[in-house]
């Protein structure tokens, strides 16, 4: 048995997938789970979108570092003065990576197919900023041609919106709203029909920086450069290989003998042994994202804002995320993460145990006395568990009231949240664009998301009709500003921390700048090979 | 013999309707739905989900639909992985899995049987103790430690084997099998151990030795064939067990394996490709318990002759 295991040893040596990728242009990268597949249009998840990222591309895609939206398939396109309609000019050299030329036919027929109701596509919304799209899909209307979307030439579309929609085009840049191959999504079946086999590889026809060349399930996912690209001569990487790793301590062992370029995820328990013996290796950015508690303002004791603002002010957020996140994280005192688009979030509370007590006992529960019994619900998950006895401990020891911990398996767990058959209720929201509003429309009246019974007329009136009519963004940030601020006065929803984006980046790999939507621009990407 | 094995299938299928209707309804009590997740989803767009998977049918009705179509042996559509049967995704994963449980089954009967035996013919001296209480310890010891420890000394302090993968760097199939395959030696040494020691005591053995013959073939040809007994009776559903248990080994070390598939289907509440998984070792495990009877049956002469007299 040794001697076996010597002797493969032996044959072993010398292979480090890293090394022979940064001399050959071949990026390893490390991406969390088994793609559920590459249709943009049957799809949700973060492995997905790095991937389609590569394989597609739309209207626009955006600029890695600022975020802000650059030529992508439209070389160009004008905003009407009311900022309800656009018009995009989609460039003559674009093509499918079948060599087909690419027109605004493709876009429309694609919209269609995402607003199919058949379909039941997961993202449809990111589309219903388009006129009608909401009614179209939702059977109100029925007649494709009243939604927002119009063919003028082969060469130009126009788009129209319900309402001007400033972070309008980040949507372009994102895979609901990318073109799909219709030429050979019809030939394999009915569009409405995600069952076919035109993503496999040898059918697959994409219109990105890369191509399909290699997929085995659970094992790898390979993309090559894509020669009938417009922009190929700026694509610098040959290849991109995808892995599925689920396990993030075996993708951070991985990445350490050298068989991974990045990872998704970092243990958050390595992080400290990174940062202090390979800082130049370990990415930590903040990330479009919060970790809250949905308090149910239904349930008896909650219904008292002063109680809701007591637990809100009990919580030493400074001292959690330094010691149970391991200094990684960033203490959130609102919903919006600080610094997206310029917006700074406003900051109403602090950690304040004496004036939380005072609260508390002004809504009759002095010393935490008569207090109605509360319930923390989680999913079950060693990280969230940790912070749940973390404020457990925090509210017991500062308001003196006793808090169960109920943990259930995640999809128990989202279905009772669903059914607001809870008191308190973990969640994490990751915005879908970078704009104040992917973090505020959550909490309208009955919105799918909120489930905390919390309902403000003057919060829903701004929301859906006054900030959507501001004109510019200073009006529309303080708008934003001024929602927040009802929102966290009332408090249906305790902010505990920012997400930070953790990756391990070996220092080869260039062009990949941190952003706020940990974005990857594929075609930038480059590798100089280790001195 | 053969009337023998017919019958065995025959009673097979009951069974195996049995663990396919019990599993049908059971997942579909279970709270929450394929299509639920962190950000919630139109209900006109989970309508159209459900329509997709016929979920907005009674469900008797999908029972019998998904039974028919099991018939012509259509596992159905994955909820997971749009565009991927469940057919697929098992003959995708059963290839690792089958590689893996055979060279753990290997190791475990090798290591195993020979630490068994040396145990067995030195009782109550150091030979029978060291080998015993490695055997213990590796019972005891979960293959979610036993990995990472592997891995620790011999993939990253001595760097003699791959941290992980599955044929992509000679070697890397070592420590994966070495885990799974471990437990299973402890188990296959103990039982060895009792079974050797209990046929040495036989009247046959000192028959053998009366008659003269050498040590080693008292041994190898006679005390070994009957102590092995109970060691076969174990090995079907050791090597069942092999496949439907490698979840942990197939996560730890990175492998395009069933064990994977099979778990995450249930917290991913995929309900046909749990259904589908566990149609599939139930039915692997019925087959290797079969095998393995009729491997003890041929080792144990008395059987045999019941068997053959019945045929």
């Amino acid at each position: 048995m040794l001697a076996a295991c010597v002797w493969l040893a032996a044959c072993s040596g010398g292979r480090d997938r890293v090394t022979e990728g940064d001399a050959t242009g071949v990026l390893h990268f490390g991406n969390g789970t088994e793609p559920q597949g590459i249709d943009p249009h049957a799809v949700t998840g973060i492995p997905e979108w790095h991937i389609l990222g590569t394989l597609f591309e739309g209207l626009v895609t955006l600029d890695p570092v600022t975020l802000d939206p650059v030529p992508g398939m439209a070389d160009k396109w004008e905003v009407s003065e009311d900022g309800l309609t656009y018009r995009f000019h989609i460039r003559e050299d674009a093509k499918w990576s079948d060599g087909r030329p690419l027109t605004a036919e493709d876009f429309h027929w694609s919209w269609w197919r995402a607003l199919q109701p058949a379909l039941g596509n997961e993202y449809s919304y990111m589309l219903f900023p388009l006129k009608n799209a909401e009614a179209y899909l939702t059977g109100k209307i029925t007649d494709f041609d009243q939604v927002g979307v119009h063919v003028i030439d082969p060469h130009t579309l126009q788009v129209e919106l319900n309402a001007p929609t400033p972070y309008f085009l980040q949507l372009m840049a994102h895979h609901s709203t990318f073109p799909v191959p219709r030429h050979v999504i019809e030939k394999f079946g009915v569009p409405t029909d995600k069952f076919t086999k035109w993503t496999r590889v040898g059918n697959f026809v994409g219109n990105g920086p890369f191509k399909l060349v290699g997929w085995k399930l659970n094992k790898f996912l390979r993309v090559e450069r894509n020669p009938a690209y417009w922009d190929a001569a700026h694509v610098r990487l040959n290849a991109i290989v995808f892995y599925p790793t689920e396990n993030s301590v075996t993708e951070e062992r991985m990445f350490r003998s050298g068989q991974l370029h990045r990872t998704e995820e970092v243990p958050i328990d390595k992080i400290p042994g990174w940062r202090d013996n390979h800082p130049d290796q370990i990415r930590l950015n903040v990330y479009e994202g919060t970790y809250y508690y949905m308090i149910n303002v239904k349930r008896p004791g909650l219904s008292d804002v002063r109680v809701r603002k007591a637990l809100n002010m009990a919580i030493d957020r400074k001292t959690l995320t330094e010691t149970v996140l391991k200094g990684v994280q960033v203490p959130a005192y609102a919903m919006t993460p600080p610094g997206t688009i310029g917006y700074e979030p406003p900051k109403l509370f602090d950690f304040d145990p004496e004036g939380a007590r005072k609260l508390l006992a002004e809504a009759g529960y002095p010393d935490g006395k008569g207090m109605p019994p509360i319930e923390l619900l989680y999913n079950t998950l060693e990280s969230h568990r940790k912070i749940a006895v973390a404020l457990q401990q925090m509210w017991k020891k500062n308001l003196n009231i006793d808090v169960a911990m109920v943990n259930q398996e995640w999809k128990v767990f989202l279905n009772t949240r669903q059914n607001k058959d809870f008191t308190l209720a973990r969640q994490g929201w990751i915005g879908d664009y970078v704009d104040p509003n992917t973090f505020m429309d959550l909490w309208i009246t009955d919105g799918g998301n909120n489930n905390t019974n919390w309902s403000n007329k003057e919060f829903d009136d701004l929301i859906l009709r006054r900030i959507p009519a501001m004109k510019t963004r200073a009006e529309r940030l303080a708008g934003f500003y001024k929602a927040e601020t009802i929102l966290m006065e009332e408090v249906p929803v305790i902010p505990i921390y920012t997400y930070v984006t953790k990756h391990l980046v070996r220092s080869s790999v260039k062009g990949m700048p941190p952003n706020l939507l940990d974005y990857y621009a594929f075609k930038d990407i480059y590798l100089e090979p280790e001195k | 013999m053969s009337r023998f094995i017919w019958m065995r299938l025959l009673q097979a299928i009951p069974v195996l309707l049995a663990v396919i209707t019990f599993t049908f309804f059971l997942i579909r009590f279970a709270p929450g739905g394929p299509f639920d997740q962190e950000k919630a989803v139109i209900p006109e767009v989970k309508r159209a989900l459900e329509a997709q998977y016929h979920l907005d049918q009674p469900l008797l009705v999908q029972y019998g639909t998904y039974l028919k179509d099991l018939a012509h042996g259509d596992l159905g559509p994955s909820f997971k992985y749009p565009g991927r049967s469940v057919n697929e995704l098992i003959a995708s994963g059963l290839p690792a899995t089958m590689e893996l449980g055979l060279y753990a089954l290997l190791i475990a009967v090798v290591l195993g049987m020979a630490a068994g035996l040396m145990a067995a013919l030195y009782p109550n001296t150091w030979r029978d103790y060291l080998p015993m209480s490695a055997a213990m310890t590796g019972i005891c010891m979960p293959m979610l430690l036993l990995g990472p420890l592997l891995v620790l000394v011999f993939g990253i302090w001595l760097e003699w084997v791959p941290v992980s993968g599955w044929g992509d760097v000679p070697g890397d199939k070592i420590l994966p099998s070495l885990t799974l395959g471990s437990a299973y030696a402890a188990y296959v040494a103990r039982l060895t151990r009792g079974g050797v020691l209990e046929v040495m005591s036989q009247d046959y053995i000192r028959t053998a030795r009366a008659k003269g013959l050498p040590e080693r073939v008292v041994i190898f040809k006679h005390a070994l064939r009957g102590g092995l007994i109970p060691v076969v009776a174990y090995l079907g559903p050791a090597f069942a067990g092999l496949l439907s248990g490698s979840f942990v080994v197939e996560t730890v070390f990175q492998i395009p394996g069933l064990g994977r598939f099979f778990v995450q289907a249930a917290f991913n509440r995929d309900y046909t490709m749990i259904l589908g998984t566990t149609t599939f070792l139930a039915a692997l495990i019925i087959i290797f318990n079969l095998l393995s009877d009729v491997l003890a049956a041929w080792l144990n002469p008395r059987v045999r002759g019941a068997l053959e007299g019945k045929a």
